[in-house]
């Protein structure tokens, strides 16, 4: 499904030089990739939920237009970190999240950041297929309207088509958009999901755990999806699945009880992990 | 139990059973004492229905009595002017009074006379007079009338004036109950149905009382409910759940809401007596202010059965929308919402029904008062179902009895509308994640 990238240097995450794979290049223009760019630097990421620590000190470089994934058993902060990207953890009461997280230049954590504009660059899919409860269209067309994108209905339209052939979703609803979105199958719904996101064009979606709801078939085509998104998007991606972070990722950390244990490219982590926890994990001894 | 023998026996199995027959005997009971309770419900509820339906269905209908009226030329327009004022203030009572006379030649005495003119209510003369004034036409000429007969003569038809009853004892005598039966032979008796009490406002006479009055009246008091207690109690509940810090504060102002619905009604009637009508010197007994001091009742109900509708919209859309770059009031107004929206409707409607049924509140702030006219706006005087209910039951006379129980009849009819309209809101609207 895709080549791994040769690790180069003791710093891979940030030196890796890699020509995106070019059988997506017709659809979308890829600029040539020259040293990967970090789209967003985590620095001493910490978190507390009411007073407990849930994050340490999270040193973290997201590489753009790669997929990173992040592993780690239960409770280790996966998500937690994955959710301080696109300030999810506002909603949370108690939640406080410290350190810096640079994208673009722009620090994520600071008041300065507007969050409405930030969740635009920065989408987000759940572990939970969560479509609204309202047709196709709808699901789609929302990012979009509340953003203003489309200045016509056509646009929007266009819009619409798009986000859903990037999804692989147009031939299998195309003869009913105006159908409720919570009729579909969990696999349908989670790709319903992932247009939906694609639709505000954002820079960066997040996943969390987008395939643990679904059946291996389902998984397959969100993989493949995935794979495909990737020339257009950074996305990071936490799952519990060993083999889903190697089949789909460039790039993986793996966490443990709020530490960031180690990160690497995904060939290095799966095959000779410099740390013992790593070890363990990867190959099911804990977690 | 018995199928349990196949299972070959060891000791867990034998524990096992030593406890069967126990455990489902404790399951027995327990369903036994749900239907019991059920029953007792029921069997209350049938003895309310029944209790009121049978002393209320009998003011549906209205005893009348067939008469020939001679609109006589002397007595309505002497001049011959056909003046409108002239015909408006004619002696209609007087054309009635003759038309008695006239079916009843033998009765000569003053005393006798009067008995005969209670046979008819004097609401006829008013039908007359209507009647006169859209058609002048008639004067001169004699027609067969059907009027409305006095509640007496009504309540001696429908046998709740007992014949056997001595005659002191009875507010019908025994002269009347001749001409009754005299009239009742010959056919002039009918008992149609009584469109007056469902078109009529509060009389003190039984047989020309109507809800009408009443009816508007509760209709504008729910209307001043309505809009000032749903949109102010759907944004508290969407403030208190969407957006307030879970502090302190919103905990104390959370026991304090819980508070104010179990409040008792009278206290929200003399708040809106002291306040509204005291302070502010707003009209007494008008809906207007029946109906803040109902909003002020209903409002907590709101908020509550609000904030568990919000609740129970799943976290997940909020955060599909949110992750979308929803602000936050988007995310309330155009996911959170609509979907808490029938619950919302279902504690509404309920809090409305207590409101319509609500009495005392009403009492201190004097909508109690007598009122003939129907209301005309939110600021006439009005009076509203249950209290015409506490009204009549006040009333001596016999024929209010019946009036009461249909008041009380139809009120509950609302109740049962609106209550059934709440289920059906739920069960039509009701989604599943």
């Amino acid at each position: 499904m895709f080549a791994f990238q040769e690790p180069k240097g003791d710093s891979p995450v940030t030196q890796t030089a890699e020509k995106p794979t070019p059988k997506e290049a017709e659809v979308i223009p890829v600029p040539e990739a020259g040293p990967e760019d970090i789209k967003v630097a985590a620095r001493d990421v910490t978190v507390h939920y009411s007073g407990a620590q849930a994050l340490f000190n999270i040193n973290l470089d997201i590489p753009e237009r790669r997929v990173t994934s992040l592993i780690g058993p239960s409770g280790c902060g996966k998500s937690t970190f994955l959710r301080c990207v696109n300030r999810m953890n506002d909603t949370i009461d108690g939640c406080v999240v410290g350190g810096n997280l640079m994208m673009d230049g722009f620090d994520i954590n600071s008041n300065e950041i507007d969050v409405v504009e930030l969740r635009a660059r920065v989408g987000m899919v759940f572990q939970k297929p969560n479509p609204f409860p309202k047709s196709i269209y709808d699901n789609v067309a929302y990012g979009p309207r509340i953003h203003g994108l489309a200045s016509d209905s056509t646009e929007l339209d266009e819009i619409v088509t798009r986000s859903l052939e990037k999804a692989g979703l147009w031939n299998e609803v195309k003869d009913r958009l105006l159908e409720p979105g919570t009729g579909l199958s969990g696999g349908q719904q989670q790709r319903l999901c992932i247009a939906r996101a694609i639709a505000v064009s954002p820079e960066v979606i997040l996943m969390d755990e987008p395939c643990s709801a679904l059946d291996p078939i389902a998984t397959a085509k969100i993989e493949e999806l995935i794979d495909e998104i990737r020339e257009n998007f950074t996305i990071v991606i936490v799952t519990h699945s060993m083999q889903q972070a190697a089949r789909v990722s460039q790039y993986t950390a793996f966490f443990h009880l709020g530490k960031l244990v180690e990160k690497g490219t995904t060939e290095k982590i799966f095959t000779e992990p410099d740390d013992q926890r790593t070890q363990d994990y990867i190959t099911g001894r804990f977690g | 139990m018995n199928k349990s023998q196949n299972i070959q026996e060891n000791p867990t199995t034998r524990k096992i059973r030593a406890g069967l027959k126990k455990r489902y005997a404790a399951e027995r009971r327990f369903r036994f004492y749900g239907m019991a309770g059920i029953a007792i419900a029921v069997f209350a509820l049938v003895v309310l229905f029944v209790s009121i339906g049978s002393k209320g269905y009998t003011a549906f209908v209205q005893t009348h009595i067939q008469l020939d009226v001679f609109f006589d030329e002397a007595l309505i327009d002497p001049a011959g002017e056909r003046k409108a004022e002239v015909l408006s203030r004619a002696d209609y009572a007087g054309v009635v009074k003759a038309s008695l006379r006239a079916r009843f030649p033998e009765v000569k005495s003053r005393r006798d006379k009067r008995q005969l003119y209670g046979l008819i209510s004097p609401g006829a003369a008013f039908d007359l007079r209507e009647m006169i004034m859209a058609d002048p036409s008639l004067i001169g000429t004699t027609q067969k009338m059907t009027l409305v007969a006095s509640d007496d003569v009504d309540m001696l038809i429908k046998g709740h004036i007992s014949r056997e009853t001595e005659e002191s004892a009875r507010p019908i005598k025994d002269t009347q109950v001749a001409w009754v039966d005299q009239l009742s032979e010959a056919g002039a008796v009918s008992t149609p149905f009584n469109i007056r009490f469902f078109t009529a406002g509060d009389s003190r006479e039984p047989e020309l009382a109507g809800i009408w009055g009443a009816i508007v009246g509760s209709f504008y008091t729910m209307l001043v409910t309505l809009a000032l207690s749903f949109p102010l109690g759907v944004a508290a509940a969407i403030y208190l759940e969407e957006f307030a810090h879970k502090s302190r504060l919103a905990a104390l102002i959370e026991v304090n809401i819980n508070n104010l619905a179990a409040v008792p009604s009278i206290v929200f009637g003399l708040l809106g007596l002291a306040v509204f009508l005291n302070f502010f010197q707003m009209p007494r007994s008008a809906p207007i202010v029946g109906g803040v001091v109902l909003a002020l009742m209903t409002f907590p109900t709101i908020i509550i059965a609000g904030r568990a509708a919000l609740k129970s919209v799943p976290p997940s859309i909020r955060e599909a929308a949110a992750g979308l770059g929803a602000s936050r009031t988007q995310v309330v107004f155009h996911h959170v919402l609509p979907l808490a929206m029938p619950g919302i409707m279902t504690g509404t409607i309920i809090g409305m029904a207590r409101a319509v049924g609500e009495t005392a509140p009403l009492l201190m702030i004097g909508m109690v008062a007598f009122i003939v006219d129907i209301p005309q706006g939110i600021t006439d005087p009005a009076s509203v179902l249950p209290v015409q209910v506490y009204l009549w039951a006040d009333a001596p006379e016999r024929a209010f009895v019946e009036r009461t129980s249909a008041t009380t009849m139809v009120l509950l009819g609302f109740l049962i509308v609106m209550n059934a309209a709440a289920v059906l809101l739920r069960k039509k609207f009701e989604r599943r994640w």
